[in-house]
């Protein structure tokens, strides 16, 4: 990277003080703000070894947190994923009273304190709530139940989906959709052969963006779930029981498992990536008609 | 196929982008729909497409009324300026993809053979297998035809086809189109801002402004008869200077200009530069010459007249003259329009 014309002035940025300055602020920051933490929860939670760890793993309320957390997720996520693609596509492909509205109501629950977002349930579907006396004589558990939960988790991941597709079906247009519709195309044949493709990588990202939130949701989720321990616990909210009953071991035992369904769910999304991109690379192979032309998936950006 | 747009009225918001307007197409006929940006010659389009619903007024595919005809069903082969080709696909598979979502059921030999056939008819043989994205501008405008073509339209609809290539690529695509046409013999309606592309390549030219239609006429109808001062000064390059008639006659310069019918008052005139000459001495406008540019068909001169205004125009290549020139230029050919 050392300039390889002697003598000649560097350009914007190229100072080899700057650079390196640059780059040492970046990765110390990196090191203290995120490597050191998660590193410190793999330490302390095998710092008893390995019987301990496996033990607080294994301990049916920790069980119990993991199970709930990964069917949270499990329900939300592909609800809010079918409601981001709903949303941006109203958005951005029809024109209609209140769009613009819409497009900012999105984006509460990101500006929103979850925690208000809990309390408000609270005052819909609780006991003196909206709904609640109504829900109570149907004999229907909203608040302190699953339903709750992931209602919770819901409104803290509505916008997930939708803002990472709308700036770019927007940038995108309608045209390949006015074209498809005008070729004879319906609407989901439109949408499934037409536009998905094209939205995929941008679906998926939203969707472990969503994932990752869903399953470390605490704000929100500790009002409504009433934090009863083996019933209505999620695996954040099992966290903070456990460290604060000061079981260190269990608390970051519980904490690794959290973070490792974070890793897998990135590495996923990395693994996926490359095989789309891999396919893209590969299947514009123009010297080889051998390749089936009916294998569509990357896209291949012009 | 025969179209018909009968009082067709279209308002966006408070914008009036097409008023009232009435306009027939024969069956097999290319036509140009010609008019600055803002005139409403897209709407137009997407409206005989089935893109746009009109507010008002109606639209007849032969006898049928297709005003409320979705676009999916209305038959119509559709090329956007930007060609919207599927980038996730193939040029045979964006070629094939009306055929495979059509109502029709065809087998895959049928719609082989056929993808086969138009990119011949297109000249792309051998670039089935291809992206989009690894083909000229060029190429792509013709996969979109092809696509178009695939489902058997019964209109083929084209907004600003050229619009986004360069000049050269441009010519050559539009003498392409024009034997495409002769081939299919497909009723054909095209929009364009670029007159000379609506002369070139059109049986008949319909031109806009304002929502309105202006004038509609062959090329040789609107290039030597323009029915106002809008249509003279949007075909082509002109001088418009203003004059008074008092006799049936308008007087510019020391030259005289025949204005039969006109009643005394003001007038407009206009001069295409190659209406003009450039003389030392006669009847005319008296001017100096400001500036000369060569262009490979001749010279064109900027003169500035003795009233200040500026005047251009073209003469032979072998003229003699350069910048501070005095001289005379010659009116050869005249349009007089009633004052604005």
């Amino acid at each position: 990277m050392s300039n390889p014309v002697k003598g000649r002035p560097p350009r914007v940025g190229d100072a080899p003080a700057f650079r390196r300055t640059l780059i040492g602020i970046v990765l110390a920051l990196v090191a203290i703000v995120i490597i050191a933490p998660l590193a410190v929860i793999g330490y302390q939670a095998f710092s008893q070894g390995l019987q301990v760890y496996a033990a607080a793993i294994a301990h049916p309320d920790t069980l119990h947190a993991i199970g709930l957390t990964v069917v949270t997720a499990l329900i939300a996520v592909p609800i809010n994923t079918a409601f981001g693609v709903a949303a941006a596509w109203a958005i951005t492909k029809f024109d209609f009273w209140g769009r613009r509205f819409l497009l900012v109501v999105i984006e509460i629950p990101f500006s929103i304190s979850p925690i208000v977002a809990g309390v408000a349930y609270l005052f819909v579907y609780g006991l003196q709530g909206l709904f609640g006396p109504a829900l109570d004589s149907a004999d229907i558990k909203i608040l302190f139940a699953l339903p709750g939960i992931v209602l919770a988790s819901m409104f803290v991941t509505a916008p997930f989906v939708a803002r990472e597709l709308i700036p770019l079906m927007q940038a995108q247009g309608r045209d390949l959709e006015e074209a498809a519709t005008s070729l004879g195309a319906s609407g989901w044949r439109t949408f499934f052969s037409v536009t998905l493709p094209n939205i995929r990588w941008a679906l998926l990202y939203g969707v472990v963006l969503c994932n990752a939130r869903v399953m470390g949701e605490f704000g929100a989720v500790s009002v409504v779930s009433g934090n009863i321990r083996g019933q209505t616990n999620t695996l954040p909210l099992h966290i903070e029981l456990l460290y604060h009953d000061y079981q260190t071991a269990g608390a970051f035992a519980a904490a690794s498992i959290l973070a490792l369904l974070a890793v897998v769910t990135l590495i996923a999304k990395v693994l996926l990536e490359r095989q789309g991109a891999g396919r893209a690379r590969r299947r514009p192979g123009l010297a080889a008609p051998a390749v089936a032309p009916k294998t569509a998936s990357a896209e291949v950006s012009s | 196929m025969k179209i018909r747009l009968d009082n067709v009225v279209k308002t966006f918001e408070t914008f009036r982008a097409v008023r009232d307007v009435s306009l027939e197409i024969e069956s097999g006929e290319l036509v140009a729909l010609l008019g600055p940006s803002g005139s409403g010659k897209t709407t137009i389009l997407r409206m005989v497409a089935g893109l746009e619903y009109a507010d008002a007024g109606h639209i007849y595919f032969g006898t049928e009324d297709a005003t409320d005809i979705p676009v999916r069903d209305r038959g119509v082969g559709f090329v956007f300026q930007h060609y919207a080709l599927f980038p996730h696909m193939t040029v045979t598979e964006n070629i094939a993809f009306g055929m495979k979502v059509s109502k029709v059921r065809r087998d895959k030999a049928a719609i082989d053979a056929r993808v086969t056939e138009l990119l011949r008819l297109v000249q792309l043989d051998g670039l089935g297998e291809r992206f989009p994205g690894q083909i000229s501008g060029g190429q792509r405008q013709r996969v979109a035809l092809a696509r178009a073509l695939a489902v058997d339209p019964k209109v083929l609809l084209l907004d600003e086809p050229f619009g986004a290539l360069d000049a050269n690529v441009r010519r050559d695509l539009r003498r392409w189109l024009r034997e495409i046409h002769q081939e299919l013999g497909i009723t054909t309606l095209f929009v364009t801002h670029d007159q000379e592309e609506a002369l070139d390549l059109a049986d008949r030219v319909v031109i806009l402004d304002k929502g309105q239609i202006v004038q509609q006429g062959t090329p040789e109808d609107v290039c030597r008869n323009p029915a106002s001062a809008f249509v003279m000064n949007f075909l082509g390059d002109t001088n418009r200077f203003t004059a008074a008639v008092s006799g049936g006659v308008a007087r510019l310069g020391n030259a005289t200009i025949p204005a039969p019918g006109f009643s005394d008052g003001p007038v407009e005139i206009f001069l295409r530069p190659s209406d003009l000459g450039w003389n030392v001495s006669g009847e005319g406008i008296p001017a100096t010459v400001a500036r000369v540019i060569d262009r490979p068909a001749g010279r064109r001169i900027l003169a500035v007249t003795a009233s200040g205004e500026a005047v251009e125009l073209d003469v032979a290549p072998e003229t003699q003259v350069s910048a501070q020139d005095k001289g005379i230029i010659i009116i050869e050919r005249a349009r007089v329009y009633a004052a604005a």
